[in-house]
């Protein structure tokens, strides 16, 4: 068996080296649909990292017990349970968030990242461990929200966080926004691009091509 | 792994095991909860009122208390006979569970049907806008079928009766995007100066597609449809013409008309 990671480690290789988002391609759903203002993109994040970071503890902690048969259908108990309770809790205390995350949160069930480090990290580490893994994905698929809702809300709206930053033509100002970019196909542009800079940055993580175009050999056309 | 792990009293066990404490951990939460939950939903009905008779948008919660304590006043009415209704409390009062209940209901038959809402409640719940003793605007609650989900909201009307000042749904599961637009301020704001009724007091409120033609002599009581969302626009001219018609608050309206509001 291979040694086991640090807690630095689970932490932190997953904001750059490798984000859920941007190398996993995991979880891009959500990250189109709530990112188009700062304020839900940062709810759905600290949404989507809680119930990754308990889901791995608890899957952990009984992970010896879980039969290999039903393990799925276990993992999925436990990740919808602690969904439903982060909704119940945002219905709460954050009404009117809850109101405009709409589906969303109820999708963190269906969230390839919580299912893929519950199968992939939880069933093989100890608990706490895995917790520090949830919270470390967590965070990778945080900061690609917060960057796309920072650039999104700034950008096709004037605001952050629902505070003026750049004062619109239409309210007296000078900046025409760009209304492209509060439609989730934006969001897609945008995650493309980060991943040509991450990978232009981390050479590592480009991946070998599959197959090779064969040079010209002739100079008759193609036909 | 061994095989004493994978054998099927195991697996049964471990099933309900986990089934057991997921949903004790899950109806716990959902029980402890509800209080708050159910405060935030009134709150955001009574802001949703005050947006709608025009009072104000983006209030604080103590700002909505407050407002709608003072300015609003609460009346149940009986559909049937269009007379208010004493010896219910309208804070507590609950059309839409009285809707559910046979007994304080009626079931409404196909032709009946328009907003496609299967039973409709006996008493509900108005609201009366006053300014200085003197009635504003009237509130009535609205609902129907669209696309994919029942719109519940309201229409406020002014004192005459006919001229509208906002129209609103406080829930809706329509598509983000297309029906979803029945929330967009900027659709919200074609409503307020339309005319309900024409003057033989039938409902004329249209909504159209294709645009309003400003220059029509019929653009007073016309409302573009949404753009995409044909059927929860239809949904929208439906519930408005059962809620005004003999259904709805036809006789409630009369009787305002006749004695005044």
């Amino acid at each position: 068996m291979a040694q086991q990671p640090t807690v630095k480690e689970v932490l932190f290789n997953p904001v750059f080296n490798n984000n859920p988002i941007a190398l996993q391609i995991l979880g891009i759903c959500s990250a189109l649909a709530v990112t188009s203002n700062l304020k839900t993109a940062l709810v759905m994040a600290i949404a989507l990292t809680l119930v990754t970071a308990f889901s791995n503890l608890f899957i952990s902690l009984i992970r010896a017990q879980i039969p290999g048969s039903i393990r799925m259908i276990v993992q999925m108990v436990i990740i919808a349970s602690l969904v439903i309770v982060v909704d119940q809790l945002l219905r709460a205390f954050a009404f009117s968030l809850a109101k405009q995350l709409s589906v969303f949160v109820g999708l963190i069930i269906t969230n390839c990242i919580v299912m893929g480090r519950a199968e992939a990290f939880a069933m093989q580490n100890p608990p706490m461990l895995s917790f520090w893994d949830g919270i470390g994905n967590g965070l990778g698929y945080s900061a690609m929200l917060v960057a796309l809702g920072i650039i999104r809300e700034l950008f096709g709206a004037g605001k952050l966080l629902g505070i003026e930053i750049l004062p619109l033509i239409k309210d007296g100002g000078w900046y025409l926004p760009n209304g492209l970019l509060l439609l989730p196909p934006s969001a897609f542009f945008l995650i493309g691009l980060f991943i040509w800079g991450l990978r232009t940055w981390k050479r590592n993580q480009v991946e070998t091509p599959t197959f090779r175009m064969a040079p010209q050999v002739s100079d008759r056309e193609a036909y | 792994m061994s095989s004493k792990q994978e054998s099927t009293i195991r697996t049964l066990l471990v099933a309900l095991t986990v089934s057991l404490v997921a949903s004790v951990f899950v109806a716990g939460s959902a029980v402890a909860l509800k209080p708050v939950q159910v405060e935030n939903r009134l709150l955001d009905k009574q802001r949703s009122i005050l947006a709608i008779a025009g009072l104000g948008d983006d209030l604080s919660s103590a700002q909505v208390k407050e407002l709608f304590n003072s300015r609003i006043k609460a009346r149940v009415v009986d559909l049937g006979s269009g007379e208010y209704k004493d010896g219910f409390d309208p804070v507590t009062f609950d059309p839409l569970k009285a809707a559910k209940d046979p007994k304080t209901s009626a079931a409404l038959s196909g032709e009946e049907d328009k907003a496609l809402i299967k039973r409709r409640e006996q008493f509900t719940t108005v609201y009366m806008v006053e300014q200085d003793g003197k009635v504003e605007s009237v509130i009535l609650p609205i609902r129907g079928y669209g696309l994919w989900s029942t719109l519940h909201g309201f229409l406020a009307v002014k004192s005459d009766l006919n001229t509208v000042v906002g129209l609103g749904f406080y829930q809706h599961a329509e598509t983000p995007g297309l029906g979803g637009e029945v929330d967009n301020p900027k659709w919200k704001a074609l409503w307020p100066g339309k005319t309900l009724f024409n003057d033989a007091g039938k409902p004329i409120i249209k909504v159209v597609k294709g645009g309003v033609d400003p220059a029509s002599p019929d653009a007073g009581h016309q409302v573009d449809a949404l753009a995409g969302a044909t059927l929860t626009s239809n949904g929208v001219d439906r519930l408005l013409q059962f809620w005004l018609g003999e259904q709805g608050f036809g006789p409630y309206l009369a009787k305002l008309r006749q004695q005044g509001v």
